[in-house]
């Protein structure tokens, strides 16, 4: 069958290019039917694509040694489900789910807009253009339908990787890197068609929102597989490919913020289109990253010959978005201007300077290391220290601005009115600063600094809504008359006990490194005792391994038994398994690692960390706040349906 | 091997009829040019959307003045411009539709 995942492949890649010189062929002559026939090639991309998808799938679940791809992934006695996640934990098989998605929603975003037929028939070239890179990658440098003569058993797959989140962690990255690529396409589309009103942005909203709903979704999993799975008790390390993911989120949020000043005022029409290109290039840079292997991560595949071809691809389309911005920029210009440095779109101005800002020193820390091995020849690494700093300069006052802008008024605001205003968020915030001082918390000034900027989100959250019930009568009527505000604010508690969380378990949590145990002995950390009682054999169906029988008590009453310990794969080597207690009187957890000194004495590795449910918890509270703010709404889609007509007429 | 070539072929068979329908279902169309955008549909989209600025901004400023962030003060030295703007818009999207070659617009 591999033939057959060739042959669709192939014919994906005929149909893409045909989208490509067709599409734009017609776009440029104005041609009806040629056009209709360019978008018809992008809907039957998506089905050959489908089919080489099928093609792949079915070889793993039937451990087809045959295809090369397969053999080198997994092995027989994996477990269905990862085996089936094999489909993405390799090169080939992840460049053909970016095409495949890419497919999929090129197809849906052509469809759903096809009324806006001036605008689309430059976005489905564009869209066409994306995937021709990916096809073409696909079928003549990196195939998963290379065969082979098929060996006994496969190599296996990453003991790491066979974790229930990696079933569910890179297909959201997928979804949210690849969903860039439509409002990049509707961007690109309004500057090639010289149609540059606000179509392009009502239109990719909520792709946009989507797209940025599965990458924060995505890193959040990706988050918490870190933290049980690689057992050194973080989530976040600053990793360059961790890093890969974060910018492009961080542009498309500032996105998200400064489109609402075009919609509103008209302003900002060039900076959209350059956050909106960022966004798209930063997520091509970071699948560049991956790919490559041009970095050392435990995410990175080895060395591979993609990383021409991928910083090829990423400087046509910077050099291509930059030149149309350029071209274009007559038509981009502001009618109106800010009218005062407080007012909401200031702060917003503000919040989108800091996101970008901090979006930039992380590509720099990212590629320091990459330009000084290839301009001098030596590694030079970018450290903790460096991107902490950041961190605090420019998280810290962001997480202050997600309270001040919402109590700041559109257009200007008076000095009465933001005193009233700020009055009690600023009192609430310097009561809970002084307590938090007087209780020992200032032994992390940024973790101190944290909570009460919290202290003072979480009051102007709390009083927004608040008075918004006051003014329309009920919660309901007030988040349904506004679901783009109100699902923002409950994003905007979700960051919030995220950063809370994060300042909880990095700035105060406790270590207590390995300690030798024998059957009986205890230690204490942080007002847990930890008493080892045994050593167990487990075998799993690819596995066997031993886990440490620890039982954790507090004020002399046992709470809870964790069991860290170790597995065995026969193919695939040793993996760490680590045991987490979550505390719900701390919302915080005892997170303990084990590995066997000789006979059945341990070296236990224990550390608490305050608040860190907090984190997995703002993951909910994210993904309800964005569909709240993705919801359907019919005074926006009275207005496009209005504007197709207005364009029709 | 030689079913996954006749399967083959025939995606292949069926993508072509597929991206060739636009030119099998109107081999000789009376027209095939894609519509464009006029000045006229331009000028009224710009139109359309000054308006909808105007009313959302109108509706910014009540809510902001009903939560309290704008000042009695404020809100009565902004609300007069604001609904002039918003009037302005409407009147003119009026004429248009009233004069659709759009010959008599002031704006």
């Amino acid at each position: 069958m591999a033939a057959l995942g060739r042959a669709a492949l192939l014919l994906s890649f005929g149909l893409v290019l045909y989208a490509v010189v067709a599409g734009s062929y017609a776009a440029w002559r104005r041609r009806r039917r040629l056009a209709v026939s360019a978008q018809n090639a992008l809907f039957a991309a998506f089905g050959t694509t489908v089919v080489a998808a099928g093609v792949l799938l079915a070889a793993l679940a039937r451990r087809d040694f045959s295809f090369v791809y397969v053999s080198q992934h997994i092995s027989r006695k994996l477990p269905l489900g990862y085996a089936l996640s094999a489909f993405w934990s390799g090169q080939e098989g992840s460049l053909l789910l970016w095409l495949l998605i890419l497919t999929g929603y090129a197809a849906l975003a052509v469809w759903l807009n096809r009324r806006a037929r001036d605008l689309v028939v430059w976005v489905a070239p564009v869209l066409g253009a994306i995937a021709v890179f990916f096809s073409f990658m696909l079928c003549f440098v990196s195939s998963p339908f290379d065969t082979q003569p098929p060996p006994a058993d496969g190599a296996g797959m990453v003991p790491s990787l066979q974790n229930p989140y990696m079933l569910a962690h890179p297909p959201m990255l997928y979804l949210g890197y690849v969903g860039l690529a439509v409002p990049f396409a509707f961007a690109m589309g309004a500057l090639l068609s010289k149609q540059t009103d606000e179509r392009w942005i009502v239109v990719t909203r909520r792709w946009t929102l989507a797209a940025w709903t599965f990458l924060g979704v995505g890193q959040l999993l990706g988050a918490h597989w870190a933290y049980v799975e690689i057992g050194w008790g973080g989530y976040y390390a600053w990793d360059p490919v961790e890093n890969a993911a974060f910018m492009p989120w961080l542009a498309a949020t500032a996105f998200l913020h400064s489109v609402m000043i075009q919609e509103k005022r008209g302003m900002l029409k060039v900076w959209n289109m350059v956050l909106v290109a960022l966004a798209f290039n930063l997520s091509i840079f970071g699948t560049f990253l991956t790919r490559s292997g041009v970095i050392n991560s435990i995410h990175s595949f080895s060395q591979s010959p993609l990383g021409g071809w991928f910083l090829g691809f990423i400087i046509v389309a910077t050099v291509f978005s930059v030149a149309l911005i350029w071209l274009r920029l007559p038509l981009l210009r502001a009618r109106t201007r800010l009218e005062s440095l407080l007012s909401r779109e200031a702060t917003f101005l503000y919040n989108n300077l800091l996101l970008v800002a901090f979006c930039l020193t992380i590509l720099w820390g990212v590629v320091y290391p990459l330009l000084t091995q290839a301009v001098r020849g030596e590694t030079r690494s970018v450290s903790k220290p460096y991107y902490d700093f950041f961190l605090h300069s420019f998280g810290l006052p962001l997480l202050l601005l997600m309270g001040i802008g919402p109590l700041v008024a559109w257009r200007k605001a008076s000095a009465r009115s933001l005193g009233r205003m700020f009055l009690i968020p600023f009192a609430l915030a310097v009561v809970c600063g002084v307590t938090l001082l007087a209780l020992g918390f200032g032994s992390s000034p940024p973790g101190l600094l944290a909570y009460t900027f919290s202290a003072f989100v979480g009051a102007s959250i709390v009083l927004e809504f608040v008075r918004g019930r006051r003014a329309t009568g009920s919660f309901v009527r007030l988040v349904a008359r506004n679901r783009r505000r109100y699902g923002g604010y409950l994003v905007h508690v979700a960051v919030l006990l995220f950063a809370i969380g994060v300042a909880g378990s990095s700035a105060y949590q406790s270590i207590r490194e390995a300690q030798t145990l024998r059957p009986g002995q205890s230690l204490s950390v942080a007002g847990y005792t930890l008493t080892y009682r045994e050593l167990a054999r487990v075998q799993g169906a690819n596995y066997t391994g031993f886990r440490a029988v620890v039982d954790v008590s507090r004020g002399g009453s046992r709470i809870a038994t964790v069991t860290p310990g170790e597995n065995s794969y026969p193919i695939e080597g040793p993996a760490n398994e680590a045991s987490v207690y979550h505390d719900p009187r701390t919302l915080g957890d005892v997170f303990t690692t084990a590995q066997v000194v000789r006979g059945n004495v341990i070296d236990l590795k224990v550390l608490t960390k305050p608040l860190v449910n907090l984190i997995w918890a703002a993951g909910f509270i994210f993904v309800f706040g964005a569909l709240v703010a993705l919801w359907p709404d019919a005074v926006e889609q009275r207005r496009l349906t209005e504007r197709y007509a207005a364009a029709a007429a | 091997m030689t079913a996954a070539l006749v399967l083959g072929a025939l995606l292949a068979l069926l993508v072509v009829a597929f991206v060739a329908r636009p030119f099998l279902r109107e081999p000789a169309p009376r027209s095939d040019r894609l519509d464009e955008l006029g000045e006229e549909e331009r000028r009224r989209l710009e139109l359309v959307e000054e308006r909808d600025r105007a009313l959302a901004a109108l509706k910014e400023l009540e809510f902001d003045h009903r939560t309290g962030k704008v000042t009695d003060g404020d809100y009565r030295e902004q609300l007069g411009p604001m609904r002039r703007r918003a009037a302005e818009a409407l009147k003119a999207l009026d004429t248009r539709a009233q004069d659709p070659d759009g010959r008599t617009v002031r704006t």
